[in-house]
Formats: structure tokens, C-alpha cells, sequence
């Protein structure tokens, strides 16, 4: 794939982004109704391109503290995805998960609840990488998850790094998610390398072998 | 007072005293600022990758540190500096995560490295720095003082 193209999907390529990501959600809607043993309803997510600042704007600020979960990804399509929530909505899924009532997340989080992060961070990777997998065949490897508790700006400079060797924008999926413990925002980012782009569009026949 | 200047992703922008100049989260990307004592002038860049040579996407010369300096050092002296009467200091190139099994040198490291290769080669001096480590930074230039104050999550103010 040309790098001028990444930003110049065709509107077939998009829709079939649109379709994973629906595809995505949905897994993740039944496998964190699941963890946190009630209802779970996930709006239908918003898929588009941004720019790398407008990134930061969408959770609150290049300085507003967020968690973000980072997943390198191996096979048949590499790079990284990454979800990123603020620390509000990290709340309530902890609280959700380990079923405690009221609790804020404090400044420095306990094993415990960095591991409840984390393992939710693998099942939502887990949710887009199985529709992936399941639409296109492809084998996708995704490895253990890696948390951070910083600045909005310092953890998405990862993704939009990655994204800056390939093109001037990031593509973003953005879903929120409501439960009987309350509402959370997250987003999610894909990064395949161009490789991985080029293997995802032609495992669904849009481009030529 | 003056005004503060706000620098984004990828970007750069420069500034005369009393305005002061920010760049806000630095994670694995350097903040470079390039000063004049002397006209109280200073430009600032977000920079977040290495080298312009490695994509074609190289529209935005603020990306990467090379075309980015080679910029910044422009409008500087479109300002009236003397790029001989510059000075230098950086902040960021963190590693954000940290994902096992990952020998190979982070973003952050090689977009240091680049950085502080560069200003040598330019014969520009680094006066100071804050670089590594683990965490988000923002920063804050002062083209009177000449002072870089450094902001991170659960860390006390540092002025560099």
C-alpha cells in the first residue's frame, strides 16, 4: 500500500473498518457484560481520522490523567492497538469487576487493580481481534498487555508515533460503554503497519494478491 | 505577563518575551527549545520522530527532528537571531510502556539520541536536559529567565 493512501480509504475499505469494529464492539459488549456480571450497552462506535493533536482533545486534554493499555501485535497483522479511558471510567470498571461499590482509583493504583485493568484491556484486544480473525481469516497474535497512568498526550504519543512513520493522522474507533455501575468512555486505536493494512484489505478481496 | 504560546503534536512555533511557550503530555516525543539571551526570542518544537528519510509522509517538516531544527533554526533567524547566539534544552523521550522481551532501543531514546546529535553537529549548546524515564511531561519556556519549567503527574515542578 502506498503511504499516500492510508489517509485516501476508498469507501468500500472504510466500511469494511466500520464492520470490524461493529463486529469488535459487540464481542467486547457480551465478554464485559460477562467480567462485570451485568448489562453492558456500547454505543455504536464512531470510526474517523484524526490528526495528532485532536487526539488528546477527545479524553479530556493533552495534561488529563488516562490509563491506556497497549498490545504489541504479531502475524498476520503487526503493530500495536491501544485503549485509552480516563481515570473516572477506569473507576468504575474496577469497581465493576471486583464488585466493591464507590471507589476512586488513587494516585498510585494497587496490584490488584492494575491487573483488572490490564485483563480488561486484553479482553477488549481480544473482542477487534477475533471479528478481525474472523472476517478476513487472518492470524493475529496479540501479546501481554502493557498499562500506563499518565498524561493523555505522553501515552498516545506511542500509537501516534507509530502512525507518524506512515501518514499524518491516526485512525480512531471510539465506543462508550454503559453499565448498571455506571458510564465509561474509552477509545481504541489500531495501528497495523502498512503491512498489516495491506494483508487486512486483501484477505476481503479489495486489492489485488 | 504576556501570552502563553501552546505547541501541539508535531509542531512548532516561536517566541518573543513577555509571552512564554508551552508543549503539553511529551511521552516518547522531545520538546526542543532553541533560545536567544541576547533578544529574549526562543522558538520550541514538538518533535516525535528521528529522521525524515524513513516515509515518504514527510509533509510536516516538525515531525522529525531533522527537517525540524533545520526549520526552526530558519524562522529564528527570519526573527533577526543569529543562529550562532543559540542555545538549547530538551525534555521527554520517555518509555511509556514497558513491553518484555522489547530489547530493541524505545522511540524515546533514538529520538534523544537524534536530537542531541543534531545540536553538536550545529554547534548548538545543550545547556540542559530532561530525558528518559517513565512518565509524561510538560513544559514551559521563559525567553526572560531562560528558564524550562518541567511538569509530570505525582512529581514536584522542576525548573531546568
Amino acid at each position: 500500500m502506498d503511504e499516500m493512501r492510508i489517509e485516501e480509504l476508498s469507501d468500500t475499505e472504510f466500511d469494511v473498518l466500520k464492520e470490524v469494529s461493529n463486529i469488535g464492539t459487540g464481542n467486547a459488549a457480551t465478554a464485559i457484560s460477562k467480567l462485570l456480571g451485568g448489562r453492558v450497552d456500547i454505543k455504536v462506535p464512531d470510526i474517523r481520522f484524526l490528526q495528532f493533536d485532536e487526539l488528546s482533545e477527545i479524553i479530556g486534554g493533552a495534561e488529563n490523567e488516562v490509563i491506556g493499555i497497549l498490545v504489541s501485535l504479531e502475524n498476520d497483522i503487526d503493530g500495536m492497538m491501544m485503549f485509552v479511558m480516563d481515570k473516572p471510567s477506569a473507576s468504575v470498571i474496577v469497581n465493576g469487576i471486583l464488585n466493591r461499590g464507590d471507589e476512586e482509583l488513587g494516585a498510585e493504583m494497587t496490584e490488584m487493580e492494575i491487573s483488572v485493568l490490564t485483563e480488561f484491556g486484553n479482553i477488549i484486544a481480544g473482542s477487534y481481534l477475533s471479528a478481525i480473525s474472523g472476517l478476513t481469516g487472518m492470524v493475529v497474535s496479540p501479546s501481554v498487555p502493557a498499562l500506563s497512568d499518565d498524561m493523555a498526550g505522553a501515552i498516545l504519543s506511542v500509537p501516534a508515533i507509530e502512525f507518524g512513520k506512515m501518514s499524518d493522522r491516526v485512525l480512531l474507533i471510539q465506543s462508550e460503554f454503559c453499565s448498571e455501575f455506571g458510564q465509561a468512555k474509552g477509545f481504541f486505536i489500531l495501528v497495523p503497519t502498512l503491512r498489516g493494512f495491506d494483508n487486512i484489505f486483501k484477505k476481503l478481496g479489495l486489492k489485488k494478491e | 505577563m504576556g501570552e502563553l504560546i501552546r505547541v501541539g503534536m508535531a509542531d512548532m512555533n516561536i517566541c518573543r518575551a513577555p509571552d512564554r511557550i508551552t508543549t503539553l503530555g511529551l511521552g516518547s516525543c522531545i520538546g526542543l527549545v532553541l533560545f536567544d539571551i541576547s533578544t529574549a526570542t526562543c522558538g520550541l518544537i514538538h518533535i516525535m520522530l528521528p529522521d525524515s528519510s524513513i516515509t515518504k509522509a514527510n509533509y510536516n517538516p516538525a515531525k522529525f527532528a531533522d527537517t525540524g531544527i533545520e526549520e526552526l533554526i530558519k524562522k529564528l533567524t527570519h526573527q533577526g537571531v543569529r543562529a550562532t547566539s543559540l542555545c538549547a534544552k530538551m525534555a521527554g523521550g520517555a518509555k511509556m510502556f514497558s513491553m518484555s522481551g522489547n530489547d530493541i532501543q524505545s522511540i524515546g531514546e533514538k529520538n534523544t539520541e537524534a536530537v542531541k546529535d543534531i545540536l553538536k553537529k550545529l554547534k548548538i549548546p545543550l545547556i540542559s536536559s530532561d530525558c528518559g524515564g517513565t512518565y509524561g511531561r510538560t513544559i514551559e519556556f521563559d525567553p526572560i529567565t531562560f528558564r524550562l519549567k518541567i511538569r509530570a503527574i505525582g512529581k514536584k515542578e522542576v525548573y531546568i
